[in-house]
């Protein structure tokens, strides 16, 4: 098993930490792992976005133009990342901020309204893990307990305190995604 | 089993540096290779192991910090990217023309000039062919993985003792920033003074009644002199061989060779695999070591394939080694993007289409 | 008594320290960096450091100085001497590390290094021999070449409007929190001799105090164009005003 990711937002949604939290879940089960974001002046505030790869095999290339799934939070890496779904992937999105709405045929498109209840539940930071459970409920190529795991490899212990509410953020996700074709 | 970790290249340096029993680490912030330095101070290796850190004044000032530590026999290293390595090439001189041992990382980025933070390859040519004044080299490691890059810092250490000389790791950007798991080995311990002494005598340690005092310098007045020494260097940038690496993935009944280092040789194994899924026999040969570069290991492959191509991050560097190596046995082509663009594997295999199968 | 009697080892009073080599020195006739290099060594054997002290050298007419001193010694590129002081002395604590810096080694090329090394404080001593011009390279101006002194690259007199103004960088370095002693000194007679040695005995003693910076402001017969005698005499009159001798930043409490 292969699974070729690309997560791509606005710096500060997260974008990079669902990505490394989703690698420590591969490691976790003892897959090998590739996280490789676009880094620099775009980190701030700009676009942000990084390629994870789980895979059962040695990983070669860490970058790709080519992705088994998108998860597309918004307009301009819509603009970007729509074609470059595979045949048959998986493109997943929150419509908030949405203007150009995907139209592909060819892929399987789901949307999440995450931002939406993020602000509902009162915590806009766990937007992210909204958006990862959303994922986990169309593809679970992680099992939960992993992901957990990865949660508490990835966070600094001084942050462990927030695992609990990242947890009912995926749970959450896990519930909402709605299938679009 | 050992516990895999997840991190970036410059933290994997960082975290094996310090287990490798490192003394002192001395550099400069510049992106994309910063988080060595974030991640050592954080790390608080002074309680760790003792090992010094400190952030200088600039590149020229940490090179030259490094050069008078590797003076005591001391592990000491450095890291910056490609514009402060341009900087600190007189100290690297310096330091081959002494024959003193240090790690030095290159995370490289786009040039000319400032040019981009970026990744990218425009580096090998300074870092294979000496890189300041003089005649030396380096003995240049390619990582591909974090892995390597963890596992490069202490092989890198060892190199450098082995032959009083300064090693080189060559990573790019893709390498420095990526992430992926890695896996430890055991914290080595430091070396103490009184090992110093006996195993390198060379060493400015203090001038004891036992011995003439030591004197490192890379200044030779007379000619003939400085001719020796030369030879003497010269001898030694040879026997760097015994130390060759290179990696050949399906290259047995390969019609087709990808030649390519660091992170392009990842890209390039994709590529690879995308040209044998299309029916091209395609294989791929990594060198690990820059120089010693694998020019008779090319040489071999020449004769037996259809044609080479050659992929870099940058304008064509390498492949003019690598045909040196051919020496026209067989047909060489040569991919390349530059200023922080990075090749995507299935433009790899058009190029191999258009420039060798096609033509 | 006869003369036999008299020159015997008991009845020695001064001699030259073993702790410079044998070789003869190769500086010119009459320059002041044979006499620091004596100060330098005698105090080295005085304070019986000889084995835990490493001695840097720069580039200039000193670049030969780990011909002379007999110490574990390491030449520098142009002007990184306090820098390779500083990874020196941060790895080794336990050791007495000094510089010995000609004025285009440390305030022109290596301004920064000596600027940051005192500013951090590094417990190293930094010898600052100042003549004012650059001696191996045939005489060029220096960055304390004072203002209408002639070098090869101002061979009509410095002028502050296109050449910029000789720089006092020992003042400045006694401006940073991170030395502890910083003096001017020089050795063209035997009183200025003796004073010379007690600060560098001083700098050494003190450098973990905080970086001890010992500038002598010396002659330099050959790039002057001038006698000894007639250097040492240029030097009293022209560059003692601009650099006048003395204690310049005394750690509370010391006096040298």
């Amino acid at each position: 098993m292969t699974e070729e990711i690309i997560i791509a937002g606005f710096g500060g949604q997260g974008v990079l930490s669902m990505g490394k939290i989703l690698a420590y879940s591969g490691i976790m089960q003892e897959q090998e792992v590739s996280w490789m974001p676009s880094y620099g002046p775009e980190m701030r505030g700009g676009t942000a976005n990084v390629t994870v790869i789980l895979s059962d095999e040695r990983i070669s290339s860490p970058i790709l133009s080519k992705f088994d799934t998108a998860i597309i939070l918004n307009q301009q890496s819509m603009d970007k990342f729509e074609s470059a779904v595979k045949a048959g992937g998986l493109l997943l999105y929150d419509p908030h901020g949405i203007t150009k709405h995907p139209t592909r045929k060819d892929i399987q498109i789901y949307k999440i309204d995450a931002s939406e209840e993020a602000a509902k539940m009162g915590n806009t930071k766990i937007f992210n893990m909204i958006v990862l459970g959303a994922y986990l409920k169309v593809k679970p190529i992680v099992k939960l307990e992993n992901v957990i795991k990865g949660l508490q490899k990835s966070l600094p212990s001084r942050h462990h305190h927030l695992i609990p509410e990242n947890e009912t953020g995926i749970k959450v996700g896990l519930e909402m995604a709605e299938k679009i074709n | 089993m050992k516990e895999y970790k997840l991190m970036k290249g410059n933290e994997a340096i960082a975290e094996a540096a310090i287990r490798a029993g490192a003394d002192g680490y001395f550099g400069y912030p510049i992106t994309p290779q910063s988080e060595v330095l974030e991640y050592l101070m954080a790390q608080k290796p002074h309680e760790r192991t003792g090992m010094v850190v400190l952030q200088a004044e600039s590149e020229i000032a940490a090179i030259n910090m490094v050069y008078g530590a590797a003076c005591t026999g001391k592990k000491v290293m450095t890291s910056s990217s490609s514009p402060g390595i341009s900087l600190k090439q007189e100290g690297i001189s310096y330091m081959a023309g002494s024959e003193l041992p240090c790690v030095i990382l290159n995370v490289i980025r786009g040039g000319p000039g400032l040019g981009t933070i970026q990744p990218s390859q425009g580096d090998y040519f300074q870092a294979v062919k000496g890189g300041g004044h003089g005649d030396y080299k380096l003995f240049v490691l390619a990582p591909s993985s974090v892995q390597e890059m963890a596992d490069f810092a202490k092989l890198g250490f060892e190199l450098a003792f082995k032959y009083r000389n300064p090693v080189l790791i060559l990573a790019d950007g893709i390498i420095g920033q990526m992430m992926e798991k890695v896996q430890f080995f055991d914290q080595q311990p430091r070396i103490t003074d009184e090992e110093i002494i006996k195993k390198y005598p060379w060493t400015t340690t203090g001038k004891t009644p036992n011995r003439e005092r030591n004197i490192i310098t890379s200044l030779y007045l007379e000619a003939i002199v400085e001719e020796q020494h030369n030879r003497k260097l010269q001898e030694k940038f040879k026997r760097m061989e015994e130390d060759l690496m290179f990696e050949k993935i399906e290259c047995d009944d390969a019609d087709y060779i990808l030649i390519a280092y660091g992170s392009v040789a990842r890209i390039c194994q994709k590529s690879m695999e995308l040209a044998r899924a299309n029916g091209i026999k395609a294989g791929l040969l990594r060198p690990i070591t820059l120089y010693p570069f694998p020019s008779k290991q090319i040489s071999g492959l020449a004769g037996k394939v259809k044609g080479i191509l050659t992929v870099e991050m940058n304008a064509g560097q390498m492949v003019e080694d690598v045909k040196l190596a051919v020496m026209g046995k067989t047909p060489v082509a040569f991919h390349g993007r530059m200023g922080g663009m990075i090749p995507s594997p299935e433009e790899i295999v058009s190029a191999l289409k258009n420039k060798l199968i096609g033509g | 008594m006869d003369i036999k009697d008299i020159i015997q080892e008991k009845n020695i009073v001064y001699k030259r320290t073993d702790h410079l080599t044998d070789k003869a020195l190769s500086f010119c006739p009459g320059c002041g960096h044979g006499t620091v290099h004596r100060l330098l060594m005698e105090v080295v054997e005085e304070m019986n450091i000889q084995s835990k002290t490493i001695g840097i050298a720069p580039v200039g007419c000193s670049v030969l100085a780990y011909e002379f001193m007999n110490v574990d010694m390491i030449q520098a590129a142009h002007g990184r001497a306090p820098a390779l002081a500083t990874g020196i002395k941060r790895l080794n604590p336990d050791k007495y590390v000094f510089t010995y810096q000609g004025d285009g080694d440390l305030a022109a090329i290596g301004t920064a290094e000596t600027i940051h090394a005192s500013n951090r404080g590094e417990k190293i001593t930094i010898i600052f021999i100042n003549n004012g011009i650059y001696g191996m390279t045939g005489g060029q101006m220096a960055p304390t070449t004072l203002i209408g002194m002639k070098a090869s690259t101002c061979p009509y007199g410095r002028d502050a409007e296109r050449m910029g103004n000789p720089l006092k960088i020992t003042e400045l370095v006694a401006q940073l929190p991170g030395t502890y002693f910083v003096t001017r000194q020089a050795v063209h007679t035997p009183n200025h001799v003796r004073k010379a040695k007690k600060a560098i005995r001083f700098a050494m003693e003190n450098q973990n105090n905080g970086l001890c910076f010992v500038e002598i402001v010396s002659n330099c017969p050959s790039g002057w164009k001038m006698t000894p005698n007639q250097s040492n005499t240029w030097m009293a009159e022209n560059m003692f005003p601009f650099y006048p001798l003395g204690d310049i930043k005394v750690p509370e409490k010391k006096v040298v």
